[in-house]
């Protein structure tokens, strides 16, 4: 049901001359929109986390239009349900699409110029909905070695679920603002190389946002990893 | 959150005290209680000077007398010549390689005398245990005004000095400075500086700038008519003046009160500081009389707090139905499970109670009342096996609901059986887990890593702590990673991390 395409050129080119932005303004379908504020393009191969340990490089998935329950039961169900193909296990490229419900929906590679990634500046720009929506995200870190008992600590806006290298490590639920360190997951090892961070936000209504860092054994935020969006 | 208030919190939050220790806690005038090689040893009056030691603070058991260790078994001929064959009110100090043990030996009071006994360790059963006899240190002839009993030794942590107040209601405590090295005074042709007046029991702490002198007012030996009170001044100098919360010099009657009757027990005194570190002090005392003990007279320990510049006589954990609060973040200890709210769902702009729409009749008098939510009404659909924890905002729903139990012959610590942590209205309890993290577990087995530690800490706040963690291999304390994520790690006396408070839910 769902379609992968790359991104047409002129595209690529039209998003690298507007260069504060990542949001491909074809996409804006009636209205057009001023770009998001607090997103750029990734310019660069890859980027180490803020000071404060802050993943600020994602892909994100245009919103999926979804009930909007936040209760721990129907984030669950919400996000086990298949709304495109391996969503649990691809490693998506900017521009490409996936078609849900029979709408297409584009992956933007975005960095946030903030510790948290502005969901709601990000459908606002691309006159997507805000409300009632599910985003996916997904980045990757590079860790420079086995780095063993981090944690993974979020927040989102709202409800969240995540997962670390293919497991589920965080859920939180229920109406409930970006808190750094919100949610924090059990002890994990990143190993050496590239690990897959994914994310599941839902939203009902509002502002919609989400941040994500690593913390180690002392709680410390974890600055020496590189994100590529690439698993190689 | 100021931690006064925390403290006052808690001082509501825990009105009556628990069982005053586990064993053979019956003692009068106890010493400060000390910790040598993991145990802890207290001494007291009676003949001899009973002694009394426990493997974790919580079972005490007697254990012999000092003087059993001394020639004749009595007090050296110069301090029975000076003071009196009596053996009452001892307290103990370690300096260098040594331990002092200063005791109350009156004749007839006021003609009293305080001696000095030396060893190197308080261990009965070691081949080193010996008490050598120091002689008189202070004494009183029984025409000056003081009584020359209830030594009280304290070590001035600002410079290592060393020293002795005593006193007994005729006349003045008063304070003269030890030789570290010998025990005996430093300056004996010195006149001892008086101090405070009309009090006994007389011992020195410090904190943050200020020498704290607490004594005991009232009277004694009387059981449950005994009007033993404990009370408190404070100087900038070790010599003093000082002065209580009303500006009331201690040498004209003042103190501010720090302990009396309550509870089931009847007159404190004899204070004791047991500081165990990380932020963890405790106080000793004995009371005239412990009703829960047929009015005998008993040992007790308990937190010492500190609010506004001055201690706080804290409560010993007691059992109840209590929120677990992050003090971190305020969020909530609970079960992961899904939340039901209290009294149902409804809407966020529905007509229900609790609904933006108004709620009830709908005339702005409300509905009904909704009962509380217990396990019974909502866990049916709980996971029946081991269940992860986290914390949540608190809305007063089972699964954040906490029954604290002390558990019976598991041990303690100083002041307080462990206990067991279960989710109200279940035996779902609260356990450590080998990878430091933490779990419920369906039923409590009595397992160390489900027996906890809850210690209050100075400011109010409690530190949690499993009895042990067999994997960890060193001791861990609950703590809260994140707004959501408990976990467990060492303790950090400097974060909010691992500090929690309890609170009626």
């Amino acid at each position: 049901m769902a379609v992968s395409t790359l991104r047409n050129v002129a595209v690529a080119i039209l998003g690298a001359v507007v260069a504060s932005i990542s949001i491909d303004p074809a996409r804006a379908q009636d209205v057009v929109r001023r770009p998001a504020a607090s997103l750029t393009r990734p310019a660069t191969p890859a980027k180490a986390p803020t000071a404060d340990g802050f993943l600020q490089r994602w892909l994100v998935l245009e919103p999926i239009r979804v009930a909007g329950q936040l209760t721990e039961s129907a984030v669950q169900t919400v996000v086990k349900i298949e709304h495109f193909p391996n969503q649990l296990t691809a490693i998506p490229r900017h521009g490409e699409t996936v078609t849900v419900g029979g709408t297409e929906l584009a992956w933007h590679a975005v960095d946030t110029v903030g510790y948290n990634v502005n969901l709601f500046h990000f459908a606002h720009a691309l006159n997507k909905p805000t409300s009632n929506v599910l985003f996916w995200a997904v980045t990757i870190v590079h860790a420079p070695r086995d780095l063993s008992g981090v944690r993974l600590a979020i927040g989102s806006n709202a409800a969240s679920v995540w997962w670390v290298n293919g497991a589920e490590v965080i859920g939180i639920y229920n109406d409930r603002q970006t808190v750094i360190d919100d949610g924090v997951s059990r002890r994990l090892t990143l190993k050496k190389g590239p690990n897959v961070i994914r994310a599941a936000i839902v939203n009902a209504g509002g502002a919609t946002d989400f941040c994500a860092r690593f913390l180690d054994g002392e709680d410390r935020p974890i600055t020496g990893l590189s994100i590529s969006l690439t698993n190689r | 959150m100021t931690r006064s208030g925390v403290a006052a919190a808690a001082a509501l939050l825990l009105v009556s005290p628990v069982l005053a220790l586990d064993g053979q806690p019956g003692m009068h005038d106890p010493s400060t209680v000390v910790v040598h090689e993991s145990r802890f040893y207290v001494y007291a009056t009676g003949g001899g000077l009973p002694i009394a030691i426990s493997d974790d603070g919580w079972t005490w058991r007697r254990a012999g007398t000092l003087m059993q260790a001394l020639p004749g078994g009595r007090p050296g001929p110069d301090v029975i010549a000076r003071g009196g064959n009596n053996t009452w009110a001892p307290d103990v100090i370690r300096s260098g390689d040594k331990y002092f043990i200063y005791y109350s030996a009156p004749g007839t009071q006021p003609k009293s005398a305080i001696g000095l006994l030396v060893g190197k360790t308080l261990d009965p059963e070691s081949p080193d245990y010996k008490w050598d006899d120091g002689g008189p240190v202070v004494w009183s002839d029984g025409l000056e005004d003081s009584n020359a009993i209830d030594p009280g030794v304290f070590r001035d942590p600002t410079n290592g000095t060393l020293w002795l107040t005593y006193g007994s209601y005729f006349g003045y405590i008063r304070l003269v400075e030890l030789n570290p090295k010998t025990g005996k005074r430093l300056y004996p042709d010195r006149k001892p500086v008086n101090i405070a007046i009309n009090s006994e029991a007389s011992i020195m702490i410090f904190r943050d700038g200020w020498y704290y002198l607490l004594v005991t007012h009232g009277s004694c030996c009387a059981g449950a008519n005994s009007s033993y009170n404990i009370r408190m001044g404070r100087a900038k100098k070790v010599t003093g003046p000082f002065i209580d919360n009303m500006g009331i010099d201690m040498l004209q009657g003042g103190g501010m009160l720090f302990l009396g009757s309550g509870g089931r027990f009847i007159g404190p005194g004899h204070f004791g500081l047991l500081d165990l570190g990380d932020d963890v002090q405790k106080f000793s005392c004995h009371y005239e009389a412990d009703l829960d003990r047929g009015g005998i007279s008993v040992l007790d320990i308990r937190p010492l707090l500190w609010r506004d510049g001055w201690p706080v006589a804290g409560e010993n954990f007691k059992a109840g139905t209590y929120r677990i609060e992050s003090a971190r973040t305020g969020t909530a200890l609970e079960l992961a499970v899904q939340g039901t709210p209290v009294g149902g769902p409804r809407g966020r702009g529905g007509a229900g109670p609790g609904g933006r729409g108004g709620g009830g009749r709908g005339d702005g008098r409300g509905g009904d009342p909704i009962p509380a939510q217990d396990a019974a009404q909502v866990s049916a659909s709980w996971p029946s096996g081991p269940t992860a924890l986290r914390m949540s905002p608190y809305l007063l729903q089972a699964q954040q609901q906490w029954t604290i139990t002390p558990v019976a012959n598991a041990g303690g610590y100083p002041g307080s059986p462990y206990f067991k942590i279960t989710i109200a209205g279940t035996d779902r309890a609260l356990a450590a887990t080998d990878d430091r993290e933490l779990i419920v577990v369906p039923a409590f087995s009595g397992s160390p890593e489900q027996l906890w530690r809850i210690d209050q800490l100075t400011d109010g706040t409690y530190r949690v702590m499993p009895k042990a963690v067999p994997a960890a291999g060193e001791a861990l304390a609950l703590s809260a990673v994140g707004s959501s994520m408990p976990t467990l790690a060492r303790f950090n006396s400097n974060s909010d991390r691992q500090r929690w408070l309890f609170r009626t839910p």
